[in-house]
């Protein structure tokens, strides 16, 4: 052991504490100010209660927002699973005339046409059509921004799914459906799971949209609650806020989990939102 | 990844190309409503004058390119411009890009735990819901009890008011880094095992082996790498959530500034202008990017 070799070890590892504790810090708010009996916005081992617990139950709007983000997260997940199969395996076993230019422009849609640049428009077209306050709109918008990224995804996954299981099935007999019901998809089953999961944790996270679809406090996703809240002050929503934060973040931080440990993260490459 | 286009494509499950469209036609019925339509109808709204309430909100007029020359003379458009870029520049080309790469670099002689540990922090700033990261960091940099000010000792310095832009900067890059670190882990997994053994053979610097071998290795990597996540910080609305572009506009960056000319000041017609200014940006960086993804393939 050289003294160079010391040297660039000790750095070496104040760096990943350095990098560590700016990665950490932030979040342990989140991990003590909701079991603390006077939370503030600081850092400090709390003084155990689980009163803001029930401060957060017993508050009015708290669960309901977060029954509206179910309501609106499965809604997506369910569409956008459902049509982004059907399009994908129709773009990977068929040769559709003009498909490869299809794939390209959807490629483009994903990433140009972002929330943020097609705000106003969708702002307009929504209210023009009457669907302000409306979660059913809010999650065919959502679901309409991420068909594009989860048909590439889901086509990958199909393209890489052998031929063969459907060949054989056709020379024992089996029509076009049963193949599709009863081999497709169970061979797909982990890219549906892992897009359903995909597209839920996004819109579960989403607040540009229903921010700007909903209006009434009573039909606010979890997200736009928080804003709500934020926007109000005040002590008892020091006692709301950190424990709905803690509520809210579960569902994605298990979800996450669980792909993980199933099917392993995938990286796709480049495809967030 | 998505440039694979071409492969024999046989239809084994006899699928037959009408029934193919049907399968497409409920995905690209949506995707036409939802993005195509509002990107092409941005255009159209952006030559009216059309807004949220009073008399143009009912007979919206056609008024030209109007909205694009007052785009020209405007301070406070200019100002998000101006933002944006420092926004792009310090948080995603140097901060998440420089975080990223280090982490990935240093990482991959770390133990196991240390690697394990490091990545799940950074995943999960990646992975929480942008409204509870953003007041995350509302109370790590509050005035009176914040984190940062006990952590320096400068309790009353109301950073997010006297340096917006330096916050938001910090908050995207820990909120964004963990991407920039998993692609150029997977980037550096190309690099030769042997040729980093013989730089350390014949005894180059870290700094050396760094430049002469493992960068022509990834540099793809980090052109597209940075391409993705300046477009993504660009039309990132997060930081309305930690400052609604205040204090006096300071950290007004272009989605920010969209939703307040819009929704706040009600002129549709011109923030449509400024929206289509922002897609065919959007547009320009991905066609660059797919073209740079293409060429790697």
């Amino acid at each position: 052991m050289t003294p160079a070799y010391v040297v660039r070890r000790i750095g070496f590892y104040v760096l990943i504490c350095a990098i560590t504790v700016f990665f950490a810090v932030p979040m342990l708010w989140i991990a003590s100010a909701p079991f603390d009996k006077n939370p503030g916005l600081g850092v400090h081992w709390p003084d155990w209660t689980f009163e803001n617990v029930r401060k957060t139950l017993d508050h009015p709007y708290a669960l309901h927002s977060m029954v509206n983000s179910l309501i609106i997260c499965i809604t997506t997940a369910l569409a956008v699973t459902a049509f982004a199969a059907l399009a994908s395996y129709a773009l990977s076993r068929v040769r559709i005339p003009g498909r490869d230019a299809l794939l390209y422009g959807l490629l483009l849609l994903s990433s140009v046409v972002t929330g943020t640049a097609a705000m106003v428009p969708i702002f307009v077209m929504i209210y023009q059509l009457g669907l302000i306050d409306s979660r059913f709109g809010v999650a065919l918008v959502m679901t309409g921004g991420l068909l594009p990224a989860a048909i590439f995804i889901l086509k990958d996954f199909v393209d890489a799914v052998p031929k063969s299981y459907e060949e054989s099935a056709r020379v024992f007999g089996a029509s076009t459906l049963q193949i599709l019901r009863d081999v497709v998809l169970p061979v797909a089953r982990p890219g549906l799971a892992t897009i359903m999961v995909w597209a839920f944790v996004n819109s579960w996270g989403n607040f540009l949209v229903p921010f700007l679809l909903i209006r009434s406090i009573d039909l606010q996703p979890g997200a736009v609650l928080m804003q709500t809240l934020t926007d109000e002050g005040g002590s008892v929503n020091l006692q709301v806020l950190p424990v709905f934060s803690l509520l809210f973040s579960i569902p994605v931080v298990v979800l996450y989990l669980l792909v993980n440990s199933r099917y392993g993260f995938r990286f796709h490459g480049g495809i967030k939102s | 990844m998505a440039t694979r286009f071409k492969h024999p494509a046989q239809d084994v499950a006899g699928l037959g190309t009408g029934r193919a469209l049907g399968f497409l036609a409920p995905a690209m019925l949506l995707i036409a409503a939802f993005l195509v339509f509002p990107a092409i109808w941005t255009i159209y709204i952006g030559i009216t004058n059309y807004r949220l309430t009073g008399v143009e909100a009912v007979s919206p007029s056609m008024v030209g390119l109007t909205n694009y020359t007052r785009a020209l003379n405007d301070a406070l458009f200019h100002n998000a411009l101006w933002l944006t870029m420092l926004f792009v520049l310090g948080s995603a080309i140097v901060g998440q890009n420089i975080l990223g790469f280090t982490l990935a670099w240093i990482l991959r002689r770390a133990r196991p735990a240390v690697r394990r540990t490091v990545e799940a922090l950074t995943l999960l700033a990646w992975i929480l819901p942008s409204t509870v990261v953003a007041y995350l960091w509302v109370a790590f940099f509050d005035r009176d009890t914040g984190t940062l000010n006990s952590i320096l000792g400068t309790t009353g310095t109301a950073w997010l008011i006297d340096y917006p832009m330096v916050c938001l900067v910090v908050f995207n890059t820990w909120r964004g880094t963990a991407f920039s670190m998993m692609l150029y882990s997977s980037a550096l997994q190309a690099v030769p095992p042997s040729q980093l053994e013989s730089a350390r053979m014949v005894g180059a610097s870290g700094w050396q082996t760094l430049r002469d071998i493992v960068f022509p290795h990834i540099r793809g990597h980090v052109l597209t790498n940075t391409l993705l996540i300046s477009l993504w910080t660009a039309n990132d609305f997060s930081p309305f959530l930690l400052t609604k572009g205040g204090p006096n506009h300071e950290s007004e960056t272009v989605p920010v500034y969209i939703y307040n000319v819009a929704l706040q000041g009600g002129e549709l017609g011109y923030s449509s202008a400024i929206s289509f200014l922002l897609l065919l940006a959007n547009l320009l960086v991905s066609l660059i990017y797919l073209r740079l993804l293409r060429r790697r393939a």
